[in-house]
């Protein structure tokens, strides 16, 4: 395998890590402040949804990735007021935004745009295209530099946006009052009840912040990595933003390396079709399926201990 | 010179439970005031009412003379109130640093509160000897100095006035005392410290005025100097009690129970109970003291069945029942086994007293035949078991939760005591048990010693474990570290309770 090849694939691993990141980060935040987030992944197709169709409709990117925010963000706000108004199950709030979302895509996109589904195929300008870091294509000869550059150039505004995100997210909540209040609330939100600071209003950021994250997932998944929505697009990416949390122990960065894991092995799949080991063809399924199989493996927690915040998805009343 | 805190009139309903009624009680600047009462009698509630936690329906609070509204805990605390509560309010993965700093971060960013604590914190250890390593995580340390974390908590926020809530139940004797010290500190330099309490004996050894609470009312404040536990005890319940235990001496006869060598290893391989070996003989009460989690627990489960040794026996009438491993098993050998947690293995709360009255028997013939359970018959059995006992209400069909402390206690005891064991196993007969009640439980177990049952009692509370037993053991980190008699002194039990045997002392 030569370096071009490599480099390729690499390139293509940070495009397909970012909807992962970014849900990850959606849930970390969410997590941290003890309000588990099954929804990530409707919240995420909601979103992606909103965002090609709102682009198609406008003709705009950006006024996609609003609409998408704004889409992502009502359905955080549904789930965070069954879960700290309310006080209901987590998961069954989370579980049922799913649904919802993968029913109301399909229905709406048949009823709007009548291509089963479909959104009509955006064009450049209602898309964010990947942009040329300058200096990029002066290297594009040169042997290594010029591989690196093409890993690290020619993304678009989201993933740039998204890396910057993960260390934004590790030193917000280690060194800010925002994020110390934060962590608190997911480990004895009494503690900070009796410390006079609202449970509930930092649940809700925390939910709030999670909202827009997965509202640039799907933007992003719509918008940037292809050129509409497709039925059931996210394809189980909430869950491995899960995993991947779950994996990190709810830390940002290890939580950035898992879903580099979880990209790379999505990216590998698309170059490996058609290997050869010892004489067999793998099958494509069967490279496709790595991921979800790393889920699964990583959720029956096979690998490690991994301590999640321990007021997590229990609904806080003032009485113990 | 004006209160430090006046409450006037408070008035508190929970739906149909009056939790205060016009309560009025006036705290004097720089002293300890001790707040006594049976469990719900209303003492937390006030409380949480001055903390802001609960919202008073009527009635007004004077902080240094002037009327205050305190509608939530950070109210309470910029008028210089702080609370210690019972079960601690702390982030375990924190660190002591942090743990102070959280609502009191003075800005965005936490790097300079956590500079300023650290200062703070060194102050105040040599002010009120509240030594604790500020980068310490909190979950690691022992319940000691969390509480002691707890105390930097308010007043590093600025308590003028602390409330203390029930603070010595999780303490050894030893570390009771520290914190009286540190309480009396504190109260020389000028703050006020509110004490609640169901310990009679820390009321007269460290406040200064007492308010008795019963059934939601301020039925009197005396000051310390010039009143009796008799008499405070008296105030309490609203009628005379025998605090004392009545019993005559013991004559115990064979060996019931002979424990030997016995082991208990958890998951990680951590002994938990190490190589212990003791007897209970007929006609005797054998109590284990010791801090909670030193595999007191742990004892209980193994010789009732519900964990099985890693090594050891227990001989049971010369049966070794440890290999049985099988609660039902052991309760038909004719052992009885009233639970530690009363909440979570002594009764179902969600069950009407009746079910909970017969839960492990349930298979018993008398109570139907087959697959039927005859129900009037569970009621009836249920019914003459509340009547011998004194449960209050004497209801079959009420919710096991509606019951008070001391009543489950007494359902969960008739249970037991129903097929005549020759061997009870209890632990904290009375832990959140009113002291009515505590009288009643007592003089059953001194009577059932008297008709010649074994008795093995499991006891946090020091005073429960001298009175009654004829013998005690007492436990650390899985080991007996000593047998002494019941005549033994409390400092001695104490050390011992520490893990300080007489040739280190």
């Amino acid at each position: 395998m030569d370096l071009s090849l490599i480099a390729e694939v690499l390139a293509s691993t940070i495009r397909l890590s970012v909807p992962l990141v970014l849900a990850c980060l959606a849930g970390l935040w969410s997590e941290k402040s003890g309000i588990v987030d099954i929804g990530l992944e409707g919240k995420m197709l909601a979103a992606a949804f909103a965002a090609a169709a709102a682009a198609s409709y406008f003709q705009s990117a950006w006024l996609g990735l609003l609409i998408a925010i704004t889409v992502s963000l009502s359905f955080a706000l549904v789930h965070g007021y069954a879960a700290i108004n309310q006080r209901g199950n987590q998961v069954v709030s989370g579980v049922a935004i799913n649904m919802l979302a993968a029913g109301l895509a399909v229905v709406l996109g048949n009823t709007w745009f009548k291509e089963g589904g479909r959104t009509p195929a955006l064009p450049v300008d209602a898309r964010f295209m990947p942009i040329e870091l300058p200096g990029a294509r002066e290297l594009a000869g040169v042997p290594f530099l010029g591989d690196l550059a093409k890993i690290i150039s020619g993304h678009s505004i989201l993933t740039y946006l998204t890396v910057l995100l993960v260390p934004l997210t590790a030193w917000a909540l280690a060194k800010t009052r925002f994020g110390l209040r934060l962590r608190a609330v997911g480990e004895n939100p009494h503690a900070v009840d009796t410390a006079g600071i609202s449970v509930a209003r930092l649940r809700y950021q925390a939910v709030i912040i999670a909202g827009i994250l997965c509202g640039v997932a799907g933007a992003f998944m719509s918008t940037s990595l292809s050129a509409g929505f497709v039925r059931d697009m996210t394809a189980g990416r909430g869950f491995m933003a899960l995993a991947a949390l779950i994996f990190a122990s709810w830390r940002a960065w290890p939580a950035f390396y898992a879903c580099l894991l979880f990209g790379f092995l999505q990216a590998s799949g698309n170059y490996l079709q058609g290997v050869h080991i010892g004489g067999f063809e793998v099958p494509v399924q069967f490279i496709n399926l790595l991921p979800y199989l790393l889920t699964v493996v990583l959720l029956a927690g096979f690998i490690g201990k991994s301590i999640p915040p321990r007021a997590s998805g229990i609904p806080y009343t003032k009485d113990r | 010179m004006t209160p430090a805190i006046e409450l006037i009139g408070i008035d508190k309903r929970f739906g149909a439970v009056h939790a205060n009624k016009d309560v009025t009680l006036s705290i004097a600047q720089g002293s300890i005031h001790g707040i006594i009462g049976e469990n719900g009698a209303g003492k937390s509630t006030l409380m949480s009412i001055l903390f802001g936690f609960y919202a008073a329906d009527q009635g007004e609070i004077k902080v240094k003379g002037q009327p205050v509204s305190i509608k939530s805990s950070s109210d309470a605390i910029s008028h210089g109130i702080g609370m210690v509560h019972q079960h601690f309010m702390l982030v375990d993965p924190f660190t002591v640093l942090e743990n102070v700093v959280l609502g009191a971060e003075d800005g965005k960013l936490i790097g300079p509160a956590l500079a300023k604590a650290r200062q703070e914190l060194t102050r105040l250890a040599q002010d009120y000897e509240l030594d604790v390593d500020p980068d310490a995580i909190v979950g690691d340390l022992p319940v000691g100095l969390q509480q002691r974390v707890e105390i930097l908590k308010a007043l590093f926020k600025g308590a003028e006035t602390l409330i203390l809530d029930e603070p010595t139940g999780v303490l050894t004797p030893d570390e009771a005392d520290h914190l009286f010290r540190i309480l009396g500190q504190l109260r020389d330099q000028g703050k006020t410290v509110i004490l609640i309490t169901h310990k009679l004996r820390e009321i007269m050894a460290i406040t200064d005025h007492v308010s008795v609470m019963r059934r939601g009312e301020m039925v009197a404040t005396k000051d310390t100097k010039k009143t009796s536990v008799e008499e405070l005890a008296e105030l309490m319940v609203g009628r005379r009690v025998l605090l004392r235990v009545e019993k005559g001496k013991a004559k115990p006869g064979e060996v019931v129970l002979d424990v030997k060598n016995l082991t208990w290893k958890d998951r990680k391989g951590t002994p938990r109970v190490d190589n212990v070996s003791f007897t209970v003989r007929s006609g005797e009460i054998v109590g284990i003291a010791g801090v909670s989690g030193n595999g007191q627990s742990e004892i209980l489960e193994l010789i009732s069945g519900i964990s099985r040794p890693t090594s050891g026996q227990i001989v049971f009438e010369g049966k070794d029942i440890g290999i049985l491993g099988d609660p039902r098993h052991v309760r038909e050998e004719g052992l009885a086994h009233v639970p530690e947690d009363r909440q979570h293995r002594g009764l179902i709360a969600t069950f009407d007293a009746s079910e909970s009255s017969i839960l492990g028997w349930h298979y018993d013939e008398t109570l139907g035949k087959g697959f039927r359970l005859d129900r009037q018959a569970v009621i009836s059995r249920c019914k003459a078991e509340m009547q011998e006992f004194d449960v209050r209400p004497a209801d079959p069909l009420l919710t096991s939760a509606k019951f008070s402390g001391g009543n489950q206690q007494k359902i969960i005891l008739a249970r037991e005591l129903e097929r005549d064991p020759d061997l009870l196993i209890v632990g904290q007969p009375t832990r959140g048990v009113d002291i009515g009640a505590i009288e009643f439980i007592h003089k059953r177990l001194i009577a059932l010693r008297d008709q010649g049952k074994a008795i093995l009692l499991v006891s946090v509370e020091l005073d429960e474990i001298r009175s009654l037993s004829d013998r005690i053991l007492v436990m650390f980190a899985g080991k007996i570290m000593g047998e002494r008699g019941p005549e033994a002194n409390e400092r001695e039990l104490g050390l011992l309770m520490a893990g300080v045997t007489e040739d280190a002392a």
